[in-house]
Formats: C-alpha cells, structure tokens, sequence
C-alpha cells in the first residue's frame, strides 16, 4: 500500500510541485488569505457602538469613505507622495547603477555593498536620524544658522510633506538599486556599443538602446518602491506632522483610538485596489512607452 | 583602386602597463579582403577596434580615404562592425534592427524600405523581418549582424571573428558565402580571426599579428611558403623545427650544419649572418616523402612510426629517427598506418624544401 502510493507521487509531477510549495502556500493562507477575507468582510459592516458590530451587510462604509473629503483627499496625497518618491529614487539611482554596472570593472560587489550599507541599521533608526538631520534644531539648521545663513530655522525641513519624501526616498533607495543593477549589469556592451556603430550619439544609444532594455528593472524598481511607501505609516507618523500624514495613518486610527473597524477596512480595501490600479497602469504604459521609443 | 585606402600610421595602444598594439604602421588596400591574424591577446581586435572608434589610440593616426579619423567616434565614421556575439538588438525585431542604423542617412522611406529589401536577400533572409534575436539560430544571426552592418553602405566593414561561434560546417559555407559577398559588393573588409585557416583562405592579404606587432604581412601564400620569422613559420600550418647553424655565405645560398645530418647548402632569403647558432630550419609535413623503400633525395633517414593519424584525405605519422632529437611530422596521401611493416620507414628531405629562419 505505501509503496504503491509512493509509486504515484514518484510519478506525479504536480504531487510534488504541491509539496514543495506547501510550506510557503500554508503560510500565505495563514498571514495573507484569512488576514485579507476578514479585512473585506469588515469593510461590509457597520460599528454601531464602541464594542458592537453590527454584522448585516451593507456598502455604506465605501459611500462613507467617498463622503468624507478628507480620507479621499488624504488617499491622493497618499499616491502623491510615493509618486514622487518613486520618481526621485529611478532617477538618483539609475545612474548609479550605470555607472557600477558599466564603467566599474573590478570589485563591483563591493559597491554595492557599500550602497546599501546603510539599509543594515533598522528602518526605525533610520527615521530618528532623519529627524535628528531635518529638525528645528537638527543639523541642517542648526549649521545654516550657525554659518549666518538663516536666522530662524527652516520649517518646512521637518513635520511636513517634504521630510517624509526625503525620508522614504532614502529609505527605500536599496531595493531600486538591486533590480536597476542587475538589470542594467545583463545588458550587453557591445549593444551600445554597436548603437554608437550604426550612427547614433550617446544620448541617442540611450533612449532607444540602454533605456528600453533596462525597464524590466526600472518597473521592478517602481513597483518594489511604490507599493510599499504608499501604505507606510511610520515615517508620516513621526516625521510628516499634520501636513505630511497619510492615508495609512488614518487607518490606523479607525482600527486603534477612533474605532471604527468597518470604515478602516474599506478605505484599506479601497487602497488596496487603488494601488493594483496604479501599478498595473504604470508597468503598463512604461511598456507601451518604450515600444514606441525603439 | 587606392592602395593606401586605410593608413595606419605608427599606432600604439596601452592599457595601463600593456602594450596591446606596439608602434604599428601598414595600409590596407581599398577592396581588398583584409585579415587580421593572431594568437589570442596580439593585439588584432584592439586594432580593429581603433578602426571601429570604440578606442583611441595612445600614439599614431588613422587615415581614411585621405581623412584623418584618429578622434572621430564611431558614429562619425564611415565603417560599420560586425560584432563577435553579433550585438543584434534583442528588443526590437530583425527589420527593425537592419532599419536601425539608416535612421540619421536622411533617406525617404521608400529608400529605406529598399535598401533593407535589397541587403535581406543579398544575405538570403527574406521572410524573416518579423523574428526577434532569440527566435534566430546561429548563422542566421550572423546573416542580421552583417545585414545591419552592409545596409548602411560603409566604406569599410569589419568583422571580429563573425564565424567563432558557428559549428565547422557552417564556418565553411559562411566562409566562401563572406567571400563572394565581398566579392560582389566591393567594399574593403577588414577581418580579425585567430584561425589560420579562416584567414589564408578567404583573404587577399593577411597581418600575422603577435605581441602588439605585425609578424609579417603578405598573401596568404607568401605566409605559407616564405614565412620571415620562426612565430609566423609555427602559427600558419603546422611545421617540423630543426636546430640548424650557419657557416659561411656562398651566393644566394649559406652553408649550414643540421642536427646530426651534416652540412647542405641552403637558400638564405631572409640574409641570416653567418657563423650563427641561433638558426632554424623548418619542414613543412606535407613537404616531406614517407615510404617503404630508400630514395635518392637530398635527404634520406631511416625511422620508425612510433604514432599515426588518419585524417581521411591524408594520413599524418609520427615519426622517430637515430638522427633527431625530436619526433618528426610527415604526412602522405598514398601511404596509410597498413603500408609499413614494423613501423618501418624512409623519410625524405628535398633542401629546396627547407626554408631557414631565424630563432628570434
């Protein structure tokens, strides 16, 4: 008996992708599946008291969420904000990367390991040594006020918009330059280099040779940035004052002071789709893009 | 036609403490099939790349048609490359590709749709516009690669070792289809290969290439027959070395002591002085007789056959004698491993032959 069914699975080949892809499909059901189908339950139902739920289905917690300028106001700022510090990170990387992957020729690891050396200390200290860099009294100001530059800090460094864009631009630069490097690393020389053969300047063999053959790596490095800075909470929490907060950070509150579950899990839903959304429309059109370009 | 079409004029290359190309100075004829030869790290595809433009050199200039094209880049040039790994664009398709370098000639569209038209069927690639790179096998890609080089209607191509990665048969056919190519379109190749083979048979001339310098530079059957130093002797063919030293000039021709042979009279072409130990004389495998019996040649040792070859068309042997130090190589046409009775033989040396050569 055991034996014959050993003989099967010996067989089967989608026996055993399945069991090689159990442990990782257990934990997906476990921390993603169950966590996700709760959450867009809730988002159906209604707090009706601080500890009462009211479990009748309904969509008035999407209508609400639509209803209240702030939380729609607060999602665009939300995509803003990673926008731009998607933007900032392709175009402050991308050249590094370019640079390492084609004009150093020995010890290329050890640059990149020097890059993301940073990235070995914890996100949260990271986000305390910008504040100690971008405060009131913090280094920036304090050096342009002791130079006699200024004579009053400048506030718009700290607790605002500005410093949670320099902070998670700095946070996530790491995970654009990997996949810009390896990227820009697979092309081959001599493609340019035939580019600049068949008569076309450098700025030419750019746009129509590195540039497309790079965008796996540039879409990598956008989705990798932009999903995960548009749900953060940290750094807007203790970096963006009133000015810089989030949508995250309103979440938060519906599941923690303010709470109201069902309202917190349909604006985390409506921000879940709206991130697919934008994703799919970027990687899309940056393809469309570059098949026009070349 | 302009003999001096290409001048390279006292060329050098240095990367850091590396000579790669050493004070070189030559010209290559307009039309004609160039070849540059060499060992690996001679300094052949440095040189084709100086032509290219992809580097400059550290001293000399390069003219052109009379143009002095030393610091032009390589967009600026009228030559076009055929890359080692073909460097065909992987993104956009085969048209697209050949379609690529016609972009800045200023031509309508209807000479652009031409000019592909024309290039896709003299390299027989009609039908395959719409392929992409990884959809090609080798010799097709090749055939793009030369394509997008020939479409643009350079002055000069060239080609680093196009043929390397192709399987032998193939080589072949490409060999004799690049020939009639150029053939027919006239345009100077210049070509760089490590196989001599390749190099005799295609070419009109070829620049033996080693250590950064040019070791001769001749017909392919000036190389074979009259090779000036020992490295070109060694590297085109394959050749059998005799310590040899000279004893005194008479006319053309120099007494000269080989091994335990004795004393011959050789023709002294390259003027080796006399009295010298830092001779060689080399024999060419084929050059030699192998047989049963005795002859009357200049030359006659007895041996034995210590290791054959059958090659097919000829047969190579091994042969060791009582007078030579080592091993000799001879191979025949008539004769097969079945021929000889206890790997006894006579082998057979016309001096005519024998081409003496200097040690460095």
């Amino acid at each position: 008996m055991l034996k014959a069914l050993k003989s099967i699975y010996a067989r089967s080949e989608p026996a055993k992708a399945y069991s090689l892809l159990s442990p990782a499909l257990i934990l997906v059901i476990l921390v993603m599946l169950i966590p996700l189908t709760l959450m867009l339950s809730f988002s159906f139902f209604t707090q009706t008291s601080f500890t009462e739920i009211n479990y009748s289905f309904t969509v008035q917690r999407y209508i609400d969420f639509f209803q209240k300028n702030l939380l729609v106001s607060l999602l665009i700022k939300s995509i803003k904000i990673s926008f731009l510090v998607t933007l900032i990170t392709l175009l402050t990387a991308y050249p590094v990367c370019y640079y390492i992957a084609f004009y150093v020729k020995k010890n290329k690891m050890l640059w990149l390991v020097l890059l993301t050396l940073p990235f070995w200390t914890s996100y949260l200290l990271r986000v305390f040594s910008w504040k100690i860099i971008l405060g009131t009294k913090g280094v920036i100001n304090s050096s342009l006020i002791n130079v006699g530059l200024l004579n009053e800090p400048l506030t718009f460094l700290m607790y605002s918009e500005t410093a949670v864009i320099i902070t998670l631009t700095h946070a996530w630069a790491a995970f654009a330059l990997l996949p810009l490097y390896v990227s820009l690393d697979k092309i081959d020389f001599s493609l340019i280099e035939a580019g600049r053969d068949l008569g076309l300047s450098r700025f030419e063999v750019f746009w129509k040779i590195t540039l497309p053959l790079s965008l796996p790596g540039i879409i990598g490095a956008i989705l990798i940035i932009f999903i995960p800075t548009v749900g953060d909470y940290v750094t807007p929490a203790l970096l963006g004052g009133t000015d810089g907060r989030m949508l995250s950070n309103m979440i938060q509150g519906y599941f923690g002071k303010i709470n109201n579950i069902p309202l917190g899990a349909a604006s985390a839903t409506i921000m879940l789709f709206t991130v697919a959304i934008v994703t799919i429309a970027v990687s899309y059109s940056t393809k469309k893009l570059s098949q026009r370009m070349s | 036609m302009n003999s001096s079409f290409i001048q390279i004029n006292e060329i050098s290359k240095h990367f850091g403490s590396v000579r790669a190309v050493d004070n070189v100075s030559f010209q290559i004829h307009e039309g004609e099939f160039f070849s540059l030869l060499g060992p690996s790290g001679c300094g052949k595809t440095t040189l084709l790349r100086l032509l290219a433009g992809f580097e400059y050199p550290t001293t000399g200039n390069l003219l052109l048609d009379g143009i002095d094209i030393t610091s032009l880049p390589p967009d600026k040039r009228p030559t076009n490359m055929v890359f080692q790994n073909y460097a065909i664009f992987p993104h956009i398709n085969v048209e697209k590709n050949i379609q690529f370098g016609l972009r800045k000639l200023g031509l309508s569209k209807e000479q652009i749709e031409k000019r592909v038209k024309d290039v896709l069927s003299l390299v027989k690639l009609e039908g395959y516009e719409e392929r992409f790179s990884s959809q090609l096998s080798g010799g097709q890609r090749q055939r793009v690669a030369l394509a997008r080089a020939l479409v643009r209607q350079p002055k000069v191509l060239l080609l680093d070792e196009p043929l390397g990665a192709l399987d032998k048969k193939l080589r072949d056919e490409m060999q004799l289809e690049l020939r009639s190519l150029q053939k027919e379109i006239g345009i100077t190749f210049v070509f760089v290969t490590h196989d001599q083979q390749e190099a005799i048979s295609m070419s009109d001339r070829v620049a033996v290439m080693s250590e950064g310098k040019i070791q001769q530079l001749s017909a392919p059957n000036e190389l074979y027959k009259n090779p000036q130093n020992i490295f070109v002797s060694d590297f085109i063919g394959e050749t059998n070395f005799l310590k040899a030293s000279t004893k005194t000039q008479d006319g053309e021709y120099i007494n000269v002591s080989i091994e335990n042979l004795g004393e011959f009279k050789i023709k002294n072409n390259l003027n080796i002085s006399e009295n010298s130990f830092d001779a060689v004389c080399s024999i060419r495998p084929e050059a030699m007789k192998i047989d049963t019996v005795k002859s009357d040649w200049d030359i006659c040792l007895e041996g034995k056959i210590r290791q054959t070859s059958y090659l097919g068309e000829m047969t190579k042997f091994y042969v060791e004698t009582k007078e030579l130090e080592k091993i000799i190589t001879v191979s025949s046409q008539h004769f097969d491993n079945q021929s000889f009775k206890n790997n006894d033989c006579f082998i057979s040396i016309s001096l005519e032959d024998i081409s003496l050569l200097d040690k460095k």
